[in-house]
């Protein structure tokens, strides 16, 4: 394998990991689906280069679905609901941004020490994607739980997503239904917190769960 | 036996579905019992296994018998079969018998399944489904008061019991994951894991068992289920958690360690005394019979700790010895438990009362049940010529072996479970002294009790027939330790008789007893000239010279019934001896003052002490423990995430360092 394409492939995952960063520390809903919608952008273009390396052409229609889907798709919908629910002006994370990237960085340290050693056996192309791929998704699952918001953990979820794609493309001989279960998956999730946040809103007038744990009954 | 449950349910439809259900279930059982002797009989050691393709896809449901197994079904299904001729009658008085007919096949199915299980899963099923079945038996008479405490209890324990089991059999499999009988046999066990694996079915076999401290849901529950079917859990359920504990113990682990059989025969000397004092201090027929199971558990389990222990120590004709007595009061007990049980059961439905002291006089009105009841006592106190009497002098020559050993603490330990063990059997003759003279002499101390007739003779039969069982093991016990022999060549590697006993079949001696020997022949003949010659004596030389003067009284002038010596009389001494520290039993006299009207009143207090030392404080903890985790039910969403998140994180980092 020339090592421009383990290269590449490298930067690409790098790119989406840093992403990941972008969005845990991101405090503003606009620029939370920005980012969301550039680290898609970076999957689909991972997932091309890999097709391109690996040979295998089902992989550019998964690059097309996420960057349609995931970059374009949904980052438009979730704007929409923004401006249309008016919520464009609030947005506050849980932890402070310095707490959370160290936060960040060790979840990314324990996935590198994690997957290193488990896959020594297999080329480096993959091990070093695994790592990327699973660090995501831990970075993923941060964004779920320290934001308050609903569109933030929304977009935690999908970013979550990401990681996982970004696995299932760095593998050989992935078959290519996976890829569409995964993409139709953020399909009804979007939908169904789509048509969530309508009812809360209808309901409570607001998106802060922060404010929703009183409505059910135990209230603390 | 699941064409007959399903004749129990079709009841409605059925017009005789009790006589179908508990005929055929005598017929079947017979048919089992009768097989399985004739296969001991003949002295036939193989093993015949059979795995049918149910049950999981990976492992098929493997069914084995061999010799241990086919003593208990023995066991089983002899006390089914009586139970089942004992129901037929003894159910024609049961005013809801759609809550027991379906239910009585299933139970003995289970049980037997539990004996023939070859692998980890169909035992555990099959064992899962004893207590279930069980459990729904004693919830049929679920409109008395006391009834659903004691399901509950009997649940608890039932669900622990299975769980140590459980846990018990993943020690043994290990790492295999070989869940077959026969592939935990093959491997070797370490250490550790073979104790954590004894201990555990000490745990949850010995709570089946009844063994002190877990047997506070046995006197509970036998009690409340109809007779026959408290008979059938008395004397043959507690046999098949025995079963379990010899199982494991004696045939799964491979080589046992000596400390483990010390653990169970202290625990059993325990068992069997406060058993018995237990016993004792009980005023209802059937609880008194019930805590008295608890007691002859406790010598069973004194036997096989004493084997446990000879075998680990490498002497096998002397485990041998522990192993016979504990097999030949395994069946034993589930012969006289039969007898007392339906005793129990025919004294209910002739007098419709269950307290001894509304009982009395009972010799007159049922002389035939009250002859059942003497042997069957007689059998249970240990006394020769019975069978219970060969039993306990086998455990008493094992114990008296007990300085062969090379560990002193055993050799001190043996001296004291023997004195325990005296001293229990003592207290159990006491026990069913009282039992019998306060039920069956004596004048009637309640209306029920004076009406009271013979009952039927299906019943009289289901009583006599292990009546006459009892006497004939008592006199000829070599027969039926011969067929014991084969169990004792798997499981501790030598026969009782194979070092070369003497005497044949009248003398059992075996060579392992110091020259000892007893005959159950010699004695019985022995007793029956002397008491041959006592009545002629008495006939010549006492009745012929008959005067007559006034009677003397005795003293007994008072004609009222209740003035006679009660069940709470007789057992006072040993209860303030023996009891006072132990029960903390508390008794109050309120005496009025002269004048006053009001009557006097004695109240006698007593607590179990299991209860206050072990179940209480865990209860409490329990319920502290689900207070705190109550509060994870209301937390946030984000809450539950980050719960997630962090256990997630938990695990990587587990894996991340223990590579």
């Amino acid at each position: 394998m020339p090592s421009i394409h383990y290269d590449i492939a490298h930067l690409l995952g790098a790119l989406v990991l840093l992403l990941s960063f972008a969005l845990l520390y991101q405090r503003r809903l606009f620029a939370l689906i920005k980012m969301f919608a550039i680290q898609s952008a970076a999957l689909g273009a991972a997932a091309a280069w890999q097709g391109y390396i690996q040979d295998a052409p089902h992989l550019y229609v998964t690059a097309v679905l996420a960057l349609g889907m995931k970059a374009v798709v949904i980052p438009v919908a979730l704007h929409r609901i923004i401006v249309k629910l008016n919520i464009a002006r609030t947005i506050d994370t849980a932890l402070g941004v310095g707490p959370t990237m160290i936060a960040g960085v060790s979840l990314v340290t324990l996935s590198i020490l994690l997957v290193l050693p488990v896959t020594s056996d297999v080329t480096a192309l993959t091990r070093e994607d695994l790592a990327l791929a699973l660090s995501v998704v831990l970075l993923g699952l941060l964004t779920m739980i320290t934001r308050r918001n609903a569109i933030g953990q929304v977009v935690g979820f999908m970013s979550l997503e990401n990681g996982l794609i970004l696995a299932a493309v760095g593998v050989q001989g992935m078959p290519l239904i996976v890829e569409m279960l995964v993409a139709f998956a953020v399909m009804v999730a979007f939908i169904i917190f789509g048509i969530f946040f309508f009812h809360i809103r209808e309901r409570f007038d607001t998106l802060d769960l922060h404010d929703l744990d009183s409505f059910r009954g135990e209230s603390r | 036996m699941l064409l007959l449950a399903f004749a129990g349910m079709a009841r409605q439809w059925l017009p005789r579905a009790h006589e179908v259900v508990h005929g055929g279930m005598a017929i079947v059982c017979g048919g089992a019992a009768l097989a399985v002797l004739v296969r001991l009989a003949m002295g036939e050691t193989g093993i015949d296994t059979l795995a049918l393709p149910v049950g999981l896809p990976w492992l098929h449901a493997n069914l084995r018998l061999d010799a241990l197994s086919a003593v208990f079904l023995l066991a089983v299904n002899l006390a089914a079969c009586l139970a089942a001729v004992f129901g037929w009658s003894y159910a024609r008085h049961d005013d809801e018998p759609g809550r027991v007919l379906p239910v009585f096949p299933l139970f003995i199915a289970a049980m037997n399944l539990v004996l023939v299980a070859d692998d980890a899963f169909v035992f555990l099923a099959a064992w899962e489904f004893m207590s279930l079945t069980s459990w729904l038996l004693v919830l049929s008479t679920h409109r008395e008061d006391e009834t659903p405490r004691a399901a509950h209890v009997y649940f608890v324990m039932a669900s622990f019991g299975t769980a140590c089991l459980l846990l018990c059999f993943g020690m043994l499999a290990g790492t295999t994951g070989d869940y077959s009988f026969a592939g935990i046999r093959a491997q070797p066990q370490d250490v550790v894991s073979a104790s954590i694996a004894a201990l555990l079915v000490l745990l949850g076999a010995g709570s089946k068992a009844g063994l002190v401290p877990l047997h506070v849901w046995l006197p509970l529950a036998h009690p409340a289920a109809p007779s026959h079917v408290s008979a059938l859990m008395s004397g043959v359920m507690t046999k098949v958690a025995i079963y379990g504990l010899i199982r494991v113990l004696f045939d799964l682990v491979g080589q046992p360690l000596w400390w483990w059989g010390s653990i169970l025969a202290v625990i059993g000397a325990v068992t069997a005394v406060v058993g018995v004092l237990y016993a004792l201090m009980q005023d209802d027929v059937k609880k008194l019979l019930a805590y008295s199971t608890v007691e002859n558990i406790g010598v069973i389990a004194i036997g096989l700790g004493l084997a446990l222990v000879f075998k680990a120590s490498g002497v096998p004709a002397l485990a041998a010895l522990g192993m016979t007595a504990a097999m030949l009061h395994v069946l034993n007990h589930s012969l006289f438990k039969s007898i007392l049980f339906f005793t129990s059961g025919a004294i209910l439905t002739a007098t419709g009362e269950r307290k001894l002291d509304r009982l009395g006089g009972l010799i007159h009105k049922m002389p035939k049940t009250a002859l059942f009841c003497l042997i069957g006592s007689a059998a249970i106190s240990a006394l020769p010529p019975l069978n219970g009497f060969v039993a306990e002098w086998m455990l008493f020559q094992a114990v008296l072996n007990g300085p062969l050993l090379e560990q002193w603490e055993l050799k001190i330990g043996f001296a004291v479970i023997g004195a325990l063990l005296a001293l229990s059997a003592a207290l159990a003759a006491a026990c069913f002294v009282r039992f019998y003279g306060i039920v069956f002499l004596g004048r009637p101390r309640s209306p029920g009790a004076e009406k009271a007739r013979e009952v039927d003779p299906v019943m009289l039969t289901a009583i006599g027939v292990p009546a006459f069982l009892c006497i004939v093991v008592g006199v000829l016990p070599t027969l039926v330790i011969q067929m014991i022999e084969p169990v004792n060549r798997l499981v501790v590697g030598e026969g009782l008789l194979d070092a070369g006993g003497h005497g044949g079949w009248v003398w059992l001696a075996p060579a392992s007893a110091f020259g000892n020997s007893y005959s159950g022949l010699m004695m019985f003949l022995t007793i029956m000239i002397l008491t041959i010659l006592a009545v002629f004596m008495i006939h010549r030389y006492a009745s012929n010279r008959v005067r007559r003067s006034i009677a003397w009284g005795c003293g007994f002038t008072d004609p009222a019934p209740l003035g006679q010596y009660s069940a709470d009389s007789f057992s006072q001494p040993l209860r303030r001896v023996f009891a006072g520290h132990l029960f903390r039993t508390r008794e109050r006299v309120d005496m009025p003052a002269p004048g006053e009207t009001r009557p006097a009143r004695f109240t006698l207090e007593s607590r179990d002490p299991a209860w206050d030392w072990l179940f209480t404080p865990i209860t409490r903890v329990v319920g502290w423990i689900s207070e705190r985790v109550d509060a994870l039910q209301f937390l946030t969403i984000r809450s539950y995430l980050s719960l997630m998140f962090f256990a997630l994180v938990a695990l990587l980092v587990m894996v991340a360092v223990s590579q």
